[in-house]
């Protein structure tokens, strides 16, 4: 069984919903990415994905979109990835998801990129401009690499589209809260309460739902899960807190961040 | 890498539809309503008439004299859309794509711009059409083309200066793409080229096809033939489509110029389809100037509308099947070509035009008289002066 279907199953147990952290490799630099990771692991996060930069991340606000210059600026090719990768699935168990664009796969091959990743230690892979109707190589080489493909789906996605997308789906399903880029940080709207009710009842517990995009705080954490999402997915407020933070502190001030975080996850 | 994928939307292997899912409801609904409108006979009328007394065209083909006798060769023809009202052919597509965002009821256009072309065609389509316009533009682009930026406002339009990435074309697109994504109910994106997820490609190919039709009909008139050969610049390439599309099933030779820059052999070109590889960029899969990575690379030419590290899908498969031919001119090559236009036709292109008279100068001198060459003159070069006065001062003599 996947990494991620048996955290899932595990946290059932055990009442709880999950926390997904979400940091960018090289921002700003490797070391940093390793203290953070494990201060995300010392934290208590569930799953952690991390995202290789792409030079144009059409579906990213501002912080990511920052944070991928700066680490393709200082030189971050996918080896670096694949080796911070290994070093860390040494010291975890936790599910291990790659947030990046379809180009950089396709550019290597699907096969030959998955192939790798999962040697390394990757559980799943989001890639945002993948829609379903494109998927069919990527599906096959994931399944023949036992990799799980997260599909997102938006407020506007019809019922009959989200059928669709749940076939291709595995590990869980990524509800983007907003329209908008990730990072646009406001309060509930109506419209997203209204997609929480709509999914659940379609998804009908056949696969974990998590929401993304614009939660922040514990605070929107908390909120959120009150509408019964399974998993809660933070991501440019991290960023931000690495920006923020000296690197002596960069582990322990993500810490206790995410511990934060998930004490609402409980 | 072979790809299974659906017809729907693809040349070949190449177009489709890589984008983020929020977008898809209103690709959905965009295409739905090309497809109901395009062959609409009240639409159609409603555009003509635009496109007949607004814009101005058709525009004409010119038997460039003087250039002919110079190079002593083929006849050469100029298709001079440069003349149409906004001072280049982006007018035709922008036309067609605001009065269907007005049928579609959308009260905001955004549009993206590289050289700044599309972003005052839009301005003027909006203006026109009474839609409010917005226009993403390469940080970049906009001190290059200040003089357009200011055009645009004089419009209406409100210009959102870029300054992620490499602040040119691809940015801008990024941006827009973003804008369209937060702003999804009540925004129409006017893409300016013939790139981006389907339908785009298509339909941008169709809004600009009156370019060959009136090449072909001229063309006739002229000789009762269709031209022995077609020569258009290549950047997104929707001047090119445009002048090919309707040519296609002809015997006419076609040539797409792109921008070799400082050379293919350097990195500082945007020869996508001369020097690129297969990749997913914009919501489509096409030919890409890209690192081993899969990274974007950023490209350079002397011509800000040029200035693009993909291409329309459209374009990719006709390299591959071999039906069009895809050339390259140096920024060298294009300012001397630009001089010999101005100098020997007192017709001052776009710099981005240039690089298809530089093709031809080379392609006609080897043709006998009796073939004739038609060259697409996408768009007058009043924007480019400076640019070329600059260049001057640098490299030369006299």
């Amino acid at each position: 069984m996947s990494r991620i279907k048996n955290k899932f199953l595990e946290l059932k147990k055990k009442k709880e919903k999950a926390l997904i952290a979400y940091i960018m490799v090289g921002y700003p630099n490797e070391k940093t990415t390793i203290s953070a990771i494990r201060g995300l692991l010392k934290g208590g996060a569930d799953i952690i994905e991390i995202g290789f930069p792409f030079s144009d991340p059409i579906a990213d606000g501002p912080v990511i979109q920052n944070a991928s210059t700066i680490s393709l600026n200082k030189g971050t090719k996918l080896e670096n990835f694949f080796q911070i990768i290994k070093k860390i699935r040494k010291e975890t168990d936790v599910p291990l998801v790659l947030m990046t664009y379809t180009n950089i796969l396709y550019r290597k091959g699907f096969d030959k990129f998955m192939k790798r990743a999962k040697s390394v230690g990757i559980d799943g892979l989001i890639l945002p401009d993948m829609a379903v109707e494109e998927s069919k190589t990527y599906l096959d080489a994931a399944r023949k690499n036992q990799l799980d493909t997260i599909f997102l789906i938006s407020p506007n996605t019809s019922t009959e589209r989200i059928k669709k997308i749940l076939k291709a789906t595995s590990g869980f399903l990524y509800l983007v809260s907003i329209y908008g880029t990730t990072g646009m940080h406001t309060r509930i709207q109506k419209y997203t309460i209204d997609a929480i009710k709509k999914t659940k009842k379609i998804v009908n517990k056949k696969i974990p739902i998590g929401i993304g995009f614009g939660v922040y705080t514990p605070d929107d954490a908390r909120n959120f899960l009150s509408l019964g999402v399974d998993a809660i997915i933070v991501g440019s407020a991290f960023l931000r807190l690495i920006d923020q933070t000296p690197f002596e502190k960069i582990e322990s001030k993500i810490a206790t961040f995410t511990k934060s975080l998930k004490n609402t996850t409980r | 890498m072979k790809t299974s994928l659906p017809k729907q939307g693809r040349f070949g292997d190449y177009g489709g539809r890589y984008i983020p899912e929020t977008l898809v409801p209103a690709i959905e609904e965009l295409e739905e309503n090309y497809l109901k409108f395009k062959d609409d006979k009240n639409f159609k009328k409603e555009l003509d008439y635009y496109l007949k007394y607004y814009a101005g065209r058709p525009t004409p083909l010119y038997f460039a004299k003087n250039l002919t006798e110079k190079i002593g060769g083929a006849k050469i023809y100029l298709k001079k859309r440069g003349l149409a009202s906004c001072g280049a052919h982006k007018i035709n597509n922008t036309l067609g794509q605001a009065l269907l965002a007005k049928k579609m009821k959308k009260k905001r256009i955004i549009a993206e711009t590289g050289a700044g072309q599309h972003g005052v065609a839009t301005a003027m389509a909006c203006a026109c059409l009474g839609i409010h316009s917005e226009v993403y533009m390469g940080y970049k682009d906009t001190i290059r083309q200040k003089l357009n930026v200011f055009r645009m406002n004089l419009l209406g339009s409100k210009v959102h200066p870029v300054k992620s990435g490499s602040q040119t074309l691809k940015d801008a697109i990024n941006e827009a793409i973003r804008d369209w994504i937060t702003n999804v109910d009540t925004t129409y994106y006017l893409l300016g080229s013939a790139v981006g997820p389907h339908p785009y490609p298509v339909m941008v190919r169709d809004f600009q096809s009156v370019i060959g039709k009136e090449i072909k009909k001229q063309m006739k008139k002229i000789n009762n033939k269709t031209p022995d050969a077609v020569v258009a610049c290549v950047g997104g390439g929707s001047n090119a489509i445009g002048t090919f599309y309707p040519l296609l099933d002809s015997d006419t030779e076609m040539i797409g110029v792109e921008a070799a820059g400082l050379g293919l052999k350097t990195d500082k070109h945007s020869a996508t389809l001369s020097a690129g590889s297969k990749g997913v960029l914009h919501g489509m899969m096409t030919y890409l100037l890209q690192d081993k990575e899969g990274q974007i690379r950023e490209t350079h030419s002397i011509s800000a509308g040029l200035d693009y590290p993909g291409v329309g899908p459209e374009h990719s498969y006709l390299k591959d099947t071999g039906r069009v031919k895809y050339h390259s001119a140096t920024d060298k090559e294009v300012i001397d070509a630009f001089l010999l236009l101005t100098r020997t036709e007192g017709i001052i292109p776009a710099l981005e035009s240039a690089h298809a008279i530089a093709d031809v100068i080379k392609l006609a001198k080897k043709r006998p008289k009796s073939e004739s060459i038609v060259v697409t003159l996408s768009g007058r070069g009043d924007k480019d002066v400076e640019i070329v006065e600059e260049y001057m001062k640098k490299h030369v003599k006299n």
